[in-house]
């Protein structure tokens, strides 16, 4: 019988298999960053242990970095950053730093350099890991115990997850992108769906997205519960990579490619689960609860607990609705916000800011609006092209790279009561700061909701 | 790791489905770089509702968790593992746990146990009708046992035995340290290096 392709990429990597026991998986890559690795390093210290592969490792500050110019003001979040680079340097580790031209996101700068590739196994201490399978290898977020782990024998103790195919059949629609359908693919099957499997995405419409877009896709894996998702590497893919600054060149590009066009999933091979999604029934998406679960297209309403027969969703519904101060029945078109933010490992890349920029020129925006790039690269490119003179002119603010608003660590937060529309990956309860209330959309709601100041798909602005 | 054989203690019900991982522990609070004192940030925001269930004197000094379906979703912050344990946590039960939470829990010594939707809600009615009932977690058997019932629960051979054990997984793979370079040798050449 066939293989699938995450079981191909597993295979590939276990150093030692015996019964009764877990696999032991070589770590291909392993992403840093401040928030969960000085726990990781301490554990080292006290041990004795070096780090085993530093050439397989590499670390950035984002979740606490400010994304206006300047010093962290908060100590305890400056002596984090701090603790970074005093275990960077200990333990011979490549950092960017703040200011530096390969600061970013976790996630943007590892596919930006060229390091995530097929067949890889790449793991962070970060659960949007899942962002790099869209390259056709399997990632996954681990704890701080699994970071050390890592750090002292590159490799982890792991059982293989399940399989389960997503589906999707049909072209997307004019207008319906890669975070509507992954928003659409969470509420179909539920923040719990993806448990104990690593998730294929295939069909037309995954063939035909963008690297960016297959990211986008990826990266919500685990809001719908899946360790890891992964997109079958094809000609996007290898375009993408070639000539970055960690690709391989010339004669090890081409046996490259050759293994790369292995990596597909067997005509014959048997997923343990298969969720077809229809992508023509598509249209914008965004979540009107407190979980990624909780979304429904921006053209319906506000649902009524009422209509979920399991009374768990029932009562986690009707707690949503308290939490976000919104009315059953009230239509998605009609919710008003206070911020927008364009940014995160979901959507902060150069294709999501480009997109916004489309809506939001000529036009000015009526909230608060935070454009954040993903990298400073990004960043650099952006500008290139002229986007921030975009953003500015429609009187949104341009700041630095960062993870930022997606999880407020840094001073990019909302005011209790705020609402937000956020291209960020979670409406979690404070998730963008105490009390604020968070509708997760695409980069072209954001921007069209930006210019009105309510829910808004571009296709409505006149 | 703290050896985890068999636990008897008192319980709190936690009536909310996806107690995700920002609510088992805030963002803020993940900017320490020490291992301890994230006691006082578990539950944070909800804690300043003088009616959750955690400020109730009632349950005060449980260590049996009781949770709806999907705890601990979301982000991979082992820092929520820290905060239960340090509260006073040994064991949380729920439906269903989000991947990574669980997995963190084993690699702690925080024993995440899985029962069906019914067994959880007997267990909750239970504590919620006399809070000094006591839950007995029997990794040994796969056992809880409560309230005259008994349910027993799966995990794996090699999971169950490193719990009772507390066994730390780093020196048992370095024994396997010939394996890993004998792989490392035979890796392609083109794959990336950072440095």
């Amino acid at each position: 019988m066939g293989r699938t392709l995450a079981e191909k990429v597993w295979e590939q990597h276990v150093v030692r298999r015996a019964d009764g026991e877990p696999d032991l998986l070589f770590i291909d890559l392993h992403l840093i960053h401040e928030v969960t690795s000085p726990q990781a390093f301490d554990g080292l210290r006290m041990a004795g242990r070096p780090v085993r592969r530093p050439d397989l490792t590499i670390a950035t500050e984002d979740h606490n970095v400010p994304t206006v110019r300047g010093p962290i003001a908060d100590p305890v979040s400056r002596t984090q950053v701090e603790t970074l680079r005093k275990n960077a340097a200990e333990f011979g580790i490549r950092l960017h730093p703040m200011g530096d031209a390969g600061q970013g996101v976790v996630h943007i700068i590892g596919p930006q350099f060229g390091l995530t590739q097929p067949g890889m196994t790449i793991v962070c201490g970060d659960s949007h890991t899942s962002t790099h399978g869209a390259f056709g290898g399997i990632a996954f977020g681990i704890g701080t115990s699994e970071v050390e782990h890592v750090l002292a024998t590159q490799t982890l103790p792991a059982y293989r997850p399940k399989t389960m195919a997503i589906e999707v059949k049909g072209a997307l629609p004019f207008g319906v992108t890669a975070k509507d359908l992954i928003l659409a693919i969470i509420a179909e099957i539920g923040t719990g769906g993806g448990q104990g499997y690593i998730v294929e995405y295939r069909g037309e419409a995954i063939r035909n997205l963008s690297m960016e877009g297959r990211m986008t896709v990826c990266n919500m894996s685990i809001e719908a519960g899946a360790r890891a998702g992964l997109i079958a590497p094809d000609e996007t893919t290898f375009a993408y990579l070639k000539g970055r600054p960690h690709a391989p060149e010339g004669e090890a590009w081409d046996a490259a490619v050759d293994y790369w066009k292995t990596l597909r999933t067997d005509d014959d091979a048997v997923f343990d689960k298969v969720v077809e999604i229809d992508a023509a029934t598509l249209t914008p998406f965004v979540t009107w609860g407190t979980n990624p679960g909780q979304g429904a297209p921006l053209s319906s309403v506000v649902p009524a607990p009422e209509q979920f027969g399991d009374p768990i969703e029932r009562s986690a519904a009707e707690r949503a609705l308290e939490y976000m101060g919104l009315t059953a029945g009230t239509r998605l078109t009609d919710v008003e916000v206070d911020t927008v933010f364009v940014g995160s490992c979901t959507n902060g890349r150069l294709e999501d800011l480009r997109a916004a920029a489309e809506i939001l020129q000529g036009r000015q925006v009526r909230t608060r609006t935070l454009i954040v790039p993903g990298s400073m690269m990004v960043k650099l490119q952006a500008e290139a092209e002229g986007l921030h003179e975009v953003f500015k002119a429609a009187g949104a603010e341009w700041r630095e790279a960062g993870c930022s608003m997606c999880l407020g660590m840094n001073p990019d937060t909302l005011a209790p009561g705020e609402r937000s529309a956020s291209t960020s990956n979670r409406n979690f309860e404070g998730r963008q700061g105490k009390g604020g209330r968070t509708h997760l959309v695409s980069p072209q709601v954001a921007a069209a909701t930006a210019v009105t100041g309510k829910l808004t798909a571009p296709a409505d602005l006149v | 790791m703290d050896a985890f054989v068999t636990h008897t203690g008192t319980a709190v019900p936690l009536r909310r489905s996806n107690v995700d991982t920002d609510q088992i522990i805030p963002a803020v609070w993940l900017k320490q770089v020490s291992r301890t004192g994230f006691e006082r940030g578990l539950f944070a925001a909800w804690r300043e509702d003088p009616s959750f269930v955690l400020n109730d004197p009632a349950y005060a000094g449980a260590s049996v968790l009781v949770s709806g379906p999907d705890f601990g979703t979301g982000s991979s912050r082992e820092h929520a593992v820290w905060a239960l344990q340090q509260y006073g946590f040994r064991v949380v039960i729920a439906a269903r746990f989000g991947d990574i939470f669980r997995n963190n829990s084993t690699k702690m010594g925080l024993l995440p146990v899985i029962l069906s939707p019914e067994a959880v809600e007997t267990l909750q009615k239970a504590v919620e009708a006399d809070p000094a009932t006591e839950i007995t977690v029997d990794l040994a058997e796969r056992q809880v046992r409560a309230a005259g019932e008994t349910w027993s629960f799966e995990i794996d051979d090699y999971t169950r035995w490193r719990l009772m054990e507390g066994l730390d997984d780093i020196g048992l793979t370095l024994r396997h340290a010939d394996a890993i370079a004998a792989y490392e040798s035979e890796r392609q050449p083109w794959l990336p290096k950072t440095a």
